[in-house]
């Protein structure tokens, strides 16, 4: 399953990059070399075997819904690059839409 | 620069604190100086507190002239870059989380806490813990202090070039893939990677969720279970440690090799690996079935699918515990973008290094609509396969032994310019993060260049006891805990 440019750009569209063309032609050659490393997996019959998602003896960790106050909210807001009062600030999230 | 070679472990300077020989001020400035003097050449920290460590080390000598304290008051230690540290510059070794200043500590720093340990700093990382070499931190390249010419390895790679150059007494790491015990390998040091689910992950910034450990890299097999004991537990702020009870990992380290039935798993024993580091090992295991041990041949027969797993795992993990990376509430953001969309791009672009992108697009892709089966699941059934693999041969062991690298340390851009021989160098660390199981690297030779090599043991499930026995008994009989790199007399 070789990858190419046109999945290069899909991949980084959906992981949210923007790839230089450099960055796009090293990580078309990378990711090939890697796949094809990774391709030796499929000498292995795995049908029927559980897949293992974490090796933890435990399913689910249940607890009590609390109210546990953070007190050091300002703290939080003070690391965001931009911040208007109370909320972190971003830029624009939708085109604005010209009248006529 | 006396002090030191006195007192070369956590163990040693515990009991001097204890007596009163020495004061936690005095043992702080010994190691700030050496910072001071060294740090400029080997760059294992990327932020140093004197300020709050001399005040911390004052508290533990009040504590301690009162009688008070526990063996840890008033040790120095290092903190690798992706724990959180309420109030001081957590980075990961990232452009993107360069100005993060986290609001909390993480558990384990809480526990170091309330054993007044004193903190001096943090240390170096590949980026987001993603490397082999520490090459891949955005800020500096660390040396190893055997050999300033040569990497110290990775990712914890400042942790390690900081135990072994007396920076701090002892420091906590990661282990995602053998992040822990590479680097204490390649820096002639002791690094523990716990089983999943001993150590609360709670403050530790995620790299692959079912994967990441948090571990003590220490001068001595004592000294890591000093550590261990004090880190371990179950932590209600994380669901993923197990409600499981904490024994004294210090008692019965002494109950030697007599006995204990050693695995040496023949597919770690394969060619490639350097011939000092296979000669130095097959000498270490022909010491312990001298000092009694059994010794029992056996097979983990998918270990030659272990990297192509934990690269197919480790980036889909990854992919999505780094979408978070958006430059809205902390770190980084390219601010010249004209809407939100493109500013989460540019922000990732820029922020991110290298190996950092490579591994979200490898991992995105295994993850994406019409590729998740022939990767991403394909890769969880080998990993339970992986997983047999050793649950069939502790039934004939206490421990497995194995080196931990197949080489020693390599040189300062040996290998950058090829992802894939860079993966390969952790090829016998992966396995116990895709099994969950313990692992511990202790040096067992230097190489004709004097360079340091790791002997590595496996354990089972919460058998950090029996790996730490069988450790303990091998530095009975190669003790390493004095051995300084050369740096060490300047």
């Amino acid at each position: 399953m070789a990858i190419g440019r046109k999945e290069v750009e899909h991949i980084a569209a959906l992981a949210r990059l923007s790839l230089g063309e450099e960055e796009k032609i090293r990580l078309e050659k990378d990711l090939n070399a890697i796949l094809g490393y990774v391709e030796k997996l499929n000498a292995l019959d795995t049908q029927g075997i559980e897949p293992t998602s974490h090796t933890l003896e435990i399913t689910n960790a249940f607890r009590e819904d609390l109210l546990q106050p953070f007190k050091k909210g300002e703290k939080i807001l003070e690391n965001s690059p931009a911040r208007h009062e109370a909320f972190f600030q971003v830029p624009p999230i939708a085109e604005e839409v010209s009248s006529t | 620069m006396t002090l030191l070679p006195a007192y070369p472990t956590i163990r040693a300077l515990s009991e001097a604190l204890k007596k009163r020989e020495i004061s936690s001020t005095e043992v702080t400035r010994a190691y700030l100086n050496r910072i001071d003097h060294l740090d400029d050449r080997i760059k294992a920290y990327l932020h140093v507190d004197a300020e709050t460590a001399l005040k911390e080390a004052h508290r533990a000598d009040e504590l301690l002239q009162g009688g008070e304290g526990t063996p840890l008051t008033g040790i120095p230690m290092g903190i690798k870059d992706v724990i959180c540290m309420e109030g001081i510059p957590n980075t990961c070794g990232s452009k993107i989380l360069q100005n993060y200043i986290p609001p909390y500590s993480a558990t384990v720093i809480e526990k170091l806490h309330k054993e007044h340990v004193v903190f001096l700093g943090k240390l170096n990382m590949d980026e987001f813990a993603m490397g082999s070499s520490t090459e891949n931190s955005r800020f500096q390249v660390t040396r190893n202090p055997w050999d300033l010419e040569r990497i110290p390895g990775g990712s914890s790679g400042g942790s390690a070039a900081a135990v072994a150059a007396a920076l701090c007494a002892g420091a906590l790491g990661t282990d995602t893939g053998g992040s822990i015990r590479q680097p204490a390998s390649l820096c002639g040091i002791v690094g523990l990677k716990p089983t999943y689910g001993r150590v609360s992950r709670f403050g530790l910034v995620a790299f692959a969720s079912s994967l990441d450990q948090i571990g003590p890299m220490t001068r001595s097999v004592w000294d890591a279970a000093l550590l261990l004991n004090v880190i371990s537990g179950h932590d209600p702020k994380d669901s993923t440690s197990m409600p499981k009870e904490v024994p004294d990992y210090t008692a019965n380290l002494d109950r030697g090799l007599k006995g204990l039935r050693i695995g040496i798993p023949k597919e770690y024993f394969i060619e490639g690996i350097d011939e000092e580091v296979a000669t130095s090992v097959h000498e270490a295991i022909e010491a312990m079935k001298d000092a009694g041990a059994e010794i029992v041949d056996l097979s983990l027969p998918h270990t030659e699918y272990a990297i192509a797993t934990y690269y197919i795992i480790a980036t889909a993990e990854a992919s999505s515990n780094l979408a978070r990376y958006d430059g809205v509430r902390y770190g980084f953001r390219e601010s010249t973008a004209g809407t939100l969309r493109e500013m989460y791009e540019k922000t990732r672009s820029e922020g991110f290094g290298t190996e950092v992108k490579r591994r979200i697009m490898l991992g995105t892709y295994v993850l994406s609509a019409g590729y998740y089966d022939a990767y991403y699941r394909k890769a969880q059934q080998v990993r339970t396969l992986i997983r047999k693999d050793f649950s069939e041969a502790f039934k004939h062991c206490d421990v497995l032994v194995t080196p931990t690298s197949p080489t020693p340390a390599f040189k300062i851009g040996e290998k950058t310019e090829n992802p894939l021989q860079m993966y390969l160098s952790d090829i016998f660390t992966i396995s116990a993060n895709l099994a969950g199981i313990p692992g511990i690297s202790v040096p067992c030779g230097w190489t004709s260049s004097h360079l340091p090599i790791g002997l590595q043991f496996l354990g089972n499930t919460f058998g950090e006891q029996w790996i730490l026995r069988a450790a303990h008994g091998f530095e009975e009989i190669f003790p390493f805990a004095k051995r300084f790199p050369p740096i060490f007399e300047e």
